[in-house]
């Protein structure tokens, strides 16, 4: 294949407590590539990709074994707060800091890194507004409260609060699950714009939303990766009849 | 129907609320009258108190509340707020309940027993060690001057802050656990240190509750009686010394109350009531004002940037 891999995962297994979430597999996502995991309630996605940012082991209990490389490096060999900065995370909930600013909000990443530079920051935040499409949109509020925006915007907020760290891949846990349709489309439209710059992997329980914007598809199921492969190939010509039967809504 | 009956029900229960308090002020008031009448604004800047001759200025024991209240918060927020971090975000589960336990148990401990404690076991260490070597290496600053007495001042403030300390904790604590995981996460997947989690994602999202746990122990240092009472020496005198022994508005009323004999002086007694609970309003107020005063700076240096 002429993609190149950006992120390989083997053998990855995750538990809370004694609970095992991730049964151990493998498989490699695709750099500039949309990659979307689908699959039951329960089944271990959300976990999954939390595991491809050390966001996993942030929880009390929760272990992870085997190895996730980026490009070639295995992520768990190597500082989290290094690896998190090259893999951001956007959430379900758009979950912007109350007390700041939009401003202040996107430049928080940053401001951890140490930039101080006020001018530089500006023009970061600019960049990573204008990114998400928001720049017109609310650029003259970009200095008040970030709650008084509505929730597709905040949520483009989040993503640009993410992208303003310039990670390498980014991790999306059902962003659109709070969103009406017309905000969701707006981020469908700029996740095809990112994929460009960015490695997307994102969850989701839309099944027309995978098939709209990812380029590859993983199904997980109980904590078993049960087929993954490009996504025209996993919706119309599934090799697994549970994929066949969750996809098309027949069972779980 | 029923859905009327409950909010008139509750109605008049909030309102009796507001009522009591109103009539306690107003008998406070009622009662104060002579005093305010005979000494008027003499009341709070005299520091002359002589029952005995009928003069009564209140300002040693006002002055005596005010600084042992600000020593007591002086003392116990850094350790309230770093005690509710710790037990709030970075205590095993295990730690976390026993702490948290002791807590509250500190909070129930009667005053009077913290006051024993306080004249038996604070104050001898206090004048026999610490205060020796406040003098000896901080003996230029006016505070630390004079001859340790253990009954003072600091001692006062000290008690007054452990007795605050439980209750901002656990009311800081809670408020931190109100603070929802996404304030966090985002920060920790751009990489931020613990450190930097409770600074930028969790103090700013819980800063009203936390200047609410401060009101209220506050609130709990000032009207504090019996424990001050034993521990502060009961002298009426202002002096910038720590070491020296001072008087309270609650120890006043507390030591004189049962031998006021003439109307002046019980009325003054309760003219030092009327001023505490003046006081304890505006103190509530201030920390309202605070509240308001910083949600404003946050606005205005947004507007900076």
């Amino acid at each position: 294949m002429l993609n190149s891999c950006k992120l390989k995962i083997a053998g990855l297994q995750a538990w809370y407590d004694s609970r095992q979430v991730l049964k151990g597999f493998g498989m490699e996502i695709r750099a500039n590539k949309i990659t979307a995991v689908i699959g039951p309630s329960g089944c271990g996605k959300s976990t999954f990709i939390r595991c491809l940012n050390r966001m996993h082991e942030i929880v009390p209990g929760a272990r992870v074994s085997g190895s996730v490389l980026l490009d070639e490096q295995d992520i768990y060999r190597a500082n989290p707060v290094e690896i998190r900065r090259r893999i951001g995370m956007v959430f379900q909930a758009p979950n912007v800091f109350p007390a700041m600013s939009v401003f202040e909000n996107i430049a928080a990443g940053l401001s951890l890194n140490g930039l101080r530079n006020k001018q530089k920051l500006r023009e970061v935040v600019e960049k990573s507004l204008a990114q998400v499409g928001l720049l017109e949109e609310i650029g003259s509020f970009i200095h008040l409260p970030a709650t008084g925006l509505s929730s597709g915007q905040l949520q483009r907020v989040c993503i640009a609060r993410a992208l303003a760290v310039q990670p390498e891949v980014i991790l999306m846990d059902e962003p659109c699950s709070a969103l009406d349709p017309i905000a969701s489309f707006h981020i469908e439209e700029l996740l095809s714009e990112l994929k460009q710059q960015y490695t997307i992997v994102i969850v989701t329980h839309n099944m027309q939303q995978a098939a709209r914007i990812s380029d590859y598809t993983v199904f997980l199921s109980q904590g078993d990766l049960i087929e993954y492969g490009s996504t025209p190939t996993v919706f119309i010509n599934p090799r697994d009849r549970r994929t066949e039967s969750y996809i098309t809504g027949r069972s779980a | 129907m029923s859905r009327d009956l409950f909010r008139g029900m509750t109605a008049v229960l909030s309102l009796g609320l507001v009522l009591l308090v109103f009539l306690m002020a107003f008998v406070i008031w009622q009662q104060a009258e002579a005093s305010v009448q005979k000494s008027g604004w003499e009341f709070i800047v005299s520091r002359h108190w002589d029952p005995v001759h009928e003069e009564f200025g209140a300002l040693p024991y006002i002055y005596g509340t005010v600084i042992s209240t600000m020593l007591a918060v002086l003392f116990a927020g850094p350790v309230s707020i770093g005690a509710a971090i710790y037990l709030a975000e970075f205590a095993p589960r295990r730690t976390k309940a026993l702490l948290a336990f002791v807590v509250d148990v500190l909070a129930a401990i009667p005053s009077i027993v913290y006051g024993l404690w306080g004249s038996f076991v604070l104050a001898p260490f206090l004048r026999n060690y610490i205060e020796p070597w406040l003098g000896k290496n901080l003996g230029f600053l006016p505070f630390f001057q004079g001859s340790p007495f253990g009954l003072d001042m600091l001692a006062a403030g000290i008690m007054l802050a452990i007795m605050s300390i439980p209750v901002i904790t656990a009311v800081a604590r809670e408020v931190l656990e109100t603070v929802p995981d996404g304030q966090r996460e985002p920060l920790i997947a751009m990489g931020a240190t613990p450190w930097e989690v409770v600074r930028i994602g969790v103090i700013p999202y819980a800063r009203n509750g936390i200047v609410g746990a401060f009101t209220l122990g506050l609130g709990k240092a000032i009207g504090e009686t019996m424990a001050v009472t034993m521990v502060i020496g009961n002298e009426p005198k202002i002096s910038a010394s720590l070491f020296s022994p001072a008087h309270s508005m609650t120890s006043v009323i507390v030591n004189e109350f049962a031998q006021a004999t003439s109307v002046l002086h019980l009325s003054s007694l309760i003219h030092i009531g009327l001023l505490l609970f003046g006081l304890t309003l505006l103190i509530n107020v201030l920390a309202r004002l605070l509240i308001y005063q910083m949600s404003w700076r946050v606005k205005k240096r947004n507007e900076n940037t």
